[in-house]
């Protein structure tokens, strides 16, 4: 029974580890991503404007003043790369993404570019935390109108890292301890049951490592088990788990980048299996530690 | 081969279980310790066997100090002896080869040496057409041929045995005794607590008579009078 009990809450505790790890090393993916991938898109004012309220009237910036902008932004150190998207080029985006299949219902815009003011530099920088300075000095030039940038996204992913990582290491912390105890409470009752043939093993010159063995291969095998089956079901829920989170927050496909199953469990596994077998040995090395004395 | 010196053990502030004890053995010696319930003869054997600690005074067994022996040394320790109880102390799920075996297992004695070793030790305790039987199929008398196989199958320098025939018949117990007797001839150092006077008196060994923790007597082909 205390057998059944300990790989249950191992199943638990392990289980909770797998999906903390799983997430913070999906956030730290997400983040590098967002660093890499992601970029600051810097859009332009119209011609003798430098504020939005008059775009509607105004014509759009002219391509020497846009050309200037780009080499001002491309000086800058925390500048990786650039890309120029036209205003035609930000059309055809568009119609890619959103008219792919009705190709016939964007022909009526093709005289008339509804986003004629919205050529845009792509800015990606050297390391997300530079984006705030660079940002700033990009607002600061003459004719930007807007400039969009994912450092909101980047701090609220952080921030919720930090969430999870703190509740996690606390539940993971008390269900570790129930684990060890349960552990602990198996290993004694086999000493118990086999108190006699330990003391006579003891008396006839058995070493305190002949006596513990079996107790510690049993602790470990209850590890290997308790760790084995949450990793197990880790596996198969976390594509699916994936699929869903795509599906129901498809709108930030750009952000949410999630890591392959098999990268994630290539470092998972070994920690997951090392963590059961931690826990069994250390609950049946202090039980046969304490009972053993003879 | 065995010199107590001054040994003393007590249990907080009751009357000692063994006070100011002295007592020296040579190698080979046949000794009976003696006494009534509570004299301390047990005390004396868990002593030796390192099952508990004096309190003061010196052990000395085979050269080695028990006192100063730290933790991880008793087990070797324990090989030099060899134990009976009183109890048998046979593993009941096991066979009688496997009873033996265990103390050669124990150790880490290679198949190919147990499968020679226990064989012999059942012949000389003669049961050698027994060896598949479970202890319960045994005789009492039995039985502790099986723990006297156990006790001498790693070749101990001495052999100790606590009430060896406490749970015997007297011709049983007078088959035991002979036993441990020709053990003896052949060279080991062989201790025997008992309380079984017949058994003593007739045997003719060195008698050491203990009462309340204390040597009353020791002598060379003595007498067990209450």
């Amino acid at each position: 029974m205390f057998s059944l009990a300990s790989i249950v809450t191992m199943f638990a505790c392990i289980l909770l580890f797998g999906i903390f790890f799983s997430i913070v090393n999906n956030v730290n993916y997400m983040t590098k991503h967002i660093e890499q991938d992601v970029p600051i898109v810097v859009f332009f004012g119209n011609a003798d404007t430098e504020t939005a309220a008059d775009d509607d009237e105004k014509e759009p910036l002219d391509q020497a003043k846009i050309d200037e902008i780009g080499s001002l932004i491309r000086k800058r150190p925390e500048v990786k790369k650039m890309e120029y998207i036209s205003a035609d080029d930000a059309w055809n985006e568009f119609v890619e993404q959103n008219f792919k299949d009705h190709p016939q219902a964007a022909e009526g815009f093709k005289e008339d570019n509804p986003l004629a003011n919205s050529a845009s530099y792509r800015v990606y920088v050297n390391k997300i935390e530079k984006q705030g300075e660079l940002i700033a000095y990009i607002e600061s030039l003459d004719y930007v109108r807007e400039v969009e940038h994912s450092e909101a996204a980047v701090r609220t992913l952080s921030s919720l890292n930090r969430l999870v990582a703190y509740v996690s290491i606390g539940l993971i912390t008390l269900l570790l301890l129930v684990s060890i105890f349960l552990i602990s409470n198996t290993i004694s009752t086999g000493i118990s049951i086999r108190k006699e043939e330990i003391g006579i093993m003891k008396l006839i010159g058995a070493t305190d490592l002949f006596v513990r063995m079996p107790f510690l291969l049993e602790g470990i095998i209850l590890g290997i088990i308790g760790a084995a089956l949450p990793l197990l079901t880790l596996y198969f829920a976390y594509t699916k788990a994936v699929d869903f989170v795509l599906a129901k927050f498809s709108i930030l496909s750009d952000i949410l980048q999630f890591m392959p199953v098999n990268t994630v469990f290539h470092s998972l596994l070994p920690i997951g299996i090392a963590l059961g077998i931690g826990i069994g040995f250390i609950g049946s090395f202090l039980t046969t530690r304490k009972h053993l004395r003879i | 081969m065995i010199d107590m010196v001054d040994v003393c053990k007590s249990y907080g502030k009751a009357q000692p279980a063994v006070n100011r004890l002295n007592l020296h053995i040579e190698k080979g010696e046949f000794v009976f310790i003696v006494g009534s319930s509570g004299s301390g003869k047990s005390t004396l054997l868990k002593l030796l066997m390192k099952e508990l600690d004096a309190t003061s005074g010196s052990i000395m067994v085979n050269g080695q100090k028990l006192e100063e022996m730290k933790r991880r040394k008793v087990a070797k320790y324990r090989r030099t002896l060899g134990v009976v109880f009183q109890d048998f102390r046979l593993l009941k799920d096991r066979n009688v080869y496997e009873n033996v075996a265990f103390a050669q297992r124990v150790i880490g004695r290679p198949t190919r040496v147990i499968r020679k070793r226990v064989p012999e030790m059942l012949t000389v305790v003669g049961l050698a057409e027994k060896y598949k039987s479970r202890p319960k199929e045994l005789s009492g008398g039995e039985q502790q041929r099986v723990a006297l196989a156990r006790a001498l199958v790693n070749q101990p320098d001495i052999l100790l045995a606590d009430e060896p025939t406490g749970n015997l018949d007297p011709q049983t117990a007078l088959e035991i005794m002979q036993l441990l007797e020709e053990i003896n001839a052949r060279g080991t150092t062989v201790l025997v607590v008992t309380h079984n006077k017949e058994i003593v008196n007739a045997m003719k060994k060195r008698v050491v008579a203990m009462r309340r923790g204390v040597i009353i007597s020791d002598e060379q082909e003595g007498e067990y009078h209450d």
